[in-house]
């Protein structure tokens, strides 16, 4: 082990932006031809880290060597001249140009295109062949689904010939079978020698894949372990700095009438295309029913019509009573006065008014009420009070109500509209997304509060693209694909396996562990949605 | 309408086109890089300026164009500058740069020469047509001889050098790596700078290609198409250019047929003023003068397929994860 030299060493790498210590004194030795997996809530330095490595910022302090040589990393040409590669978050590629295109963007030979095109094509063929990495090299990118455009995003760190791939929270965009088969990618790639570095957040990534695992918390490394010699348990509480409780602990529903009653359901976007395709279903009191689905598969929509942000036709009832779908009385407003709570999916553009301050955020939707009324002007000072109370028991932190919503962190934004919609006891809450871009601390908050908001006797739909999050907190769970209600599943009854393939639009029982089947539909259902784009 | 009236209204399109297709073609260079160009009026204009005065005082048009050329590019230095480098608003700076011009090309003309902000009349020193070879041997063929010899030959070089610009253009924009860069940086600069090449060069290289194109259309103006620079001579066609690019969806070969579509217009009204079509049914000249402008709205309005901008058009770039 001694005399092999680590694929990547850094040495003391501090970064601070601005107040804020990003990264704070970091060690860390890659070993070649590993998987070596950082995990760490949001903000806790990770991605400032890799983009260091990557030379796409710059460090205060600190020495990066790669092959046991110290590499003097000051741009991302740098980076790749050293043999790394990177996939960030949110893909770097151009969305019109076409995959070959991108993959020679930067790394062309020669003044002129038409050499470096054809020698892409033959690389990304043999590429394609040993990874299993098939693209249409001459497909658009805007036409390709997420999981390809992925795809292309390491064929073009390995066309540049990367011996070292960095993946930022790669999983979060994909359906468990691309997530799947990008693990199987990625193994492939571990086998040829590569060395890898996963960034993720999922302590269930982590266990599946990596060798060794470093643990940030606040910007500092607090441990490098090996895998195979730690649990889940261990990771969240070097993470959160606490004992964490990683499943939701919740007793068996005991559902009531019927509060919200759904009968096909169509939505048509502005841009003519009809996202939700006749669907029905109904929550009971004290319920929570899961939406589970790949994003853009017609559960926003869903959310939307509900909380009365888009038209739509057909057939709800509230508590017996129907509620219009469009016209008067449709509007976020009146959903609100028929007493249902929408916690919204994209919390920062339609949950918060970024620039407005939290007691302001606490009030939105209800500022009418007659309470916060004091002749023609608003109480102000009883919001105010009423804020700082909520944001007590909510617990967010700061707890400071004079605070720009920007100014908190995800997790506390969320619990910021969670105590605005909850606070108001409605008797169905709306709920997307509710932990995205939230820490694990905080997640379990979040959803104790849900639960208890059950317990309370009250509906509570939610949408969430996290398949772990739907099978925790559902007491019902139905699958949306391609605008339908793909089937309806009981938590204790199904697997993420099963789930999965209905997310991909698959009904029906494929044999055991038969991958082959199931890509090839996979292939065949991306195959008619291209077409369908085309 | 016979054949010589057709033929001398097209030689005025091509004539009144070309200022045109040059700025198009700057904007052009400019938005696909993701850097919107405003100001192609105001290079232009201290373009003509520069041009007209130092073709006069040396009496030579090769260094009125090189005047006319350095000009304009300090004009896109300060732009790029302004937007590129300081992240700045691209249209406040263009506009600023409009003004600028406006106001400073008179004020020098007037220090310079006393005439109430102009140049004095060139008079010889001027671009001189260029007659090709055979147009006076052809010219008794019937039709032929005539479109050769009036319509394609017979004009300035910069005429030349401007149409020659548009599948060069074409090429370098699909066929080079320049041109590869120069579109993706437009689209999405992150991609860009991830590939590992510098955003803020290519946004400069594109926004002084941008200048240069503007030189030669300034020059052109006051010293081929004019003899002279007059106050506010460019008269808004640096905006009908732009307009004229977003006709042509940001496009080369469309760039020269929306600018050529538009000189015909300025044509038409040059000539023919008010258009009577009979029955006292009169199309006034502001009519056709307009017309640019509102099928740019046309089009922008989508009724003539989406035009869709550089996705990065107008926006400065900050590193982001």
């Amino acid at each position: 082990m001694t005399d092999i030299a680590p694929a990547i060493e850094l040495k003391g790498i501090s970064k601070a932006f601005g107040p804020v210590q990003a990264n704070k004194d970091i060690s860390i030795r890659v070993m070649p031809g590993t998987i070596h997996g950082i995990i760490g809530e949001n903000g806790a330095g990770k991605s400032t880290l890799m983009s260091i490595l990557y030379g796409f910022y710059k460090a205060d302090a600190g020495e990066i060597w790669v092959d046991g040589r110290k590499a003097d990393i000051t741009d991302s040409q740098a980076a790749i001249a050293a043999g790394i590669g990177m996939v960030f978050q949110h893909f770097k590629l151009v969305e019109n140009f076409s995959v070959v295109e991108n993959v020679i963007l930067g790394a062309e030979d020669g003044a002129f295109l038409r050499p470096s095109v054809s020698k892409a094509r033959k690389t990304l063929k043999q590429l394609a062949e040993e990874y299993e990495m098939h693209v249409d090299p001459d497909a658009l990118i805007e036409h390709l689904s997420v999981g390809h455009q992925q795809r292309v995003e390491i064929l073009k760190a390995l066309y540049r010939e990367a011996n070292i791939l960095i993946l930022d929270e790669p999983t979060g965009v994909l359906t468990p079978a691309e997530a799947d088969h990008l693990f199987r990618i990625l193994d492939n790639l571990r086998k040829e020698g590569k060395t890898i570095i996963l960034i993720t957040h999922k302590l269930r990534e982590i266990m599946e894949i990596t060798d060794t695992v470093s643990v940030m918390r606040r910007g500092q490394m607090t441990a490098t372990v090996k895998t195979a010699e730690t649990s889940p348990e261990e990771l969240a509480e070097l993470m959160v700095g606490r004992k964490v409780l990683l499943r939701v602990d919740k007793q068996p529903p005991t559902p009531g009438e019927v509060i919200l009653s759904v009968k096909d359901l169509h939505v048509t976007d502005d841009k003519g295309v009809e996202r939700v395709k006749g669907i029905s279903f109904d929550i009971r009191a004290g319920e929570i029913l899961g939406i589970a689905g790949v994003a853009g598969n017609g559960q926003s929509e869903l959310m939307n019509v509900l909380g009365g942000i888009m038209e739509a036709s057909g057939q709800i009832t509230m508590m017996g009573a129907p509620l219009p779908l469009s016209g008067k009385g449709s509007d976020g407003f009146a959903r609100r006065q028929a007493n249902i709570g929408h916690v919204p999916e994209d919390r920062q553009r339609e949950g918060l008014i970024m620039e407005f301050t939290a007691w302001e955020n606490t009030v939105f939707g209800y500022h009418l009420d007659p309470q916060w009324q004091k002749g023609p002007l608003m109480d102000n000072k009883a919001i105010r009070a009423e804020a700082a109370a909520k944001m007590d028991r909510f617990d967010v932190r700061p707890p400071d109500p004079d605070l720009k919503a920007k100014n908190f962190s995800g997790g506390n934004q969320q619990k910021v509209v969670l105590a605005r919609e909850i606070e108001r006891n409605p008797d169905l809450l709306l709920v997307g997304q509710p932990t995205r871009g939230v820490d694990i601390g905080a997640i379990e908050f979040i959803h104790q509060e849900i639960v208890r908001l059950r317990d309370a006797g009250k509906a509570i739909l939610l949408v969430s693209v996290e398949l772990d999050e739907i099978m925790s907190l559902s007491d019902r769970i139905a699958v949306m694909f391609d605008g339908k209600i793909m089937g309806e599943r009981l938590p204790a009854q199904t697997n993420e396996r099963e789930l999965g393939l209905l997310m991909a639009g698959i009904s029906g029982e494929p044999g055991k562990e038969d991958w082959k089947a199931v890509e090839e539909s996979l292939a065949a259902v991306e195959q008619e949605e291209a077409s369908q784009n085309g | 309408m016979d054949l010589s009236t057709i033929i001398e209204l097209l030689g005025s399109t091509v004539r009144l086109g070309t200022p045109l297709l040059l700025m198009c073609l700057a904007g052009l260079y400019s938005e696909r890089a993701g850097v919107v160009d405003i100001g192609l009026e105001g290079k232009a204009l201290v373009a003509a300026f520069f041009s007209a005065a130092i073709a006069y005082v040396t009496g030579s048009v090769i260094l009125g164009l090189l005047a006319a050329i350095a000009a304009s590019l300090v004009f896109s230095l300060i732009h790029g500058l302004a937007s590129i480098t300081f992240r700045g608003n691209q249209l406040i700076s263009g506009v600023a740069l409009n003004f600028l011009a406006s106001g400073m090309t008179v004020l020098i003309a007037q220090t310079w020469f006393g005439q109430g902000g102009q140049t004095p009349a060139l008079g010889d020193v001027r671009y001189k047509p260029i007659t090709l070879p055979f147009a006076d041997t052809l010219e008794p063929v019937p039709v032929l001889g005539p479109v050769y010899h009036d319509l394609i030959s017979g004009h300035s070089i910069l005429v030349y050098v401007a149409f020659l610009l548009v599948p060069v253009t074409w090429w370098v924009l699909y066929r080079t790596r320049f041109g590869l860069r120069l579109r993706a940086v437009g689209e999405n600069p992150g991609a860009v700078d991830t590939a590992g090449v510098s955003v803020a060069r290519l946004r400069f290289t594109s926004v002084l290609i941008a200048g240069l194109l503007c030189g030669l259309a300034g020059s052109y103006l006051s010293t081929g198409l004019q003899a002279g620079f007059v106050k506010e001579m460019v008269a808004g066609r640096g905006y009908i250019a732009l307009a004229a690019l977003i006709f042509a969806k940001w496009r080369p070969w469309y760039a020269l047929s929306a600018t050529m579509l538009f000189g015909l217009l300025q044509a038409v009204a040059l000539r023919y003023q008010n258009i009577n079509l009979g029955d006292g049914i009169i199309i006034p000249v502001q009519f056709m003068n307009v017309l640019p402008y509102i099928l740019t709205i046309i089009i922008l309005a989508g009724f003539v397929g989406a035009a869709i901008p550089p996705r990065a058009s107008g926006e400065p770039y900050t590193k982001e994860r």
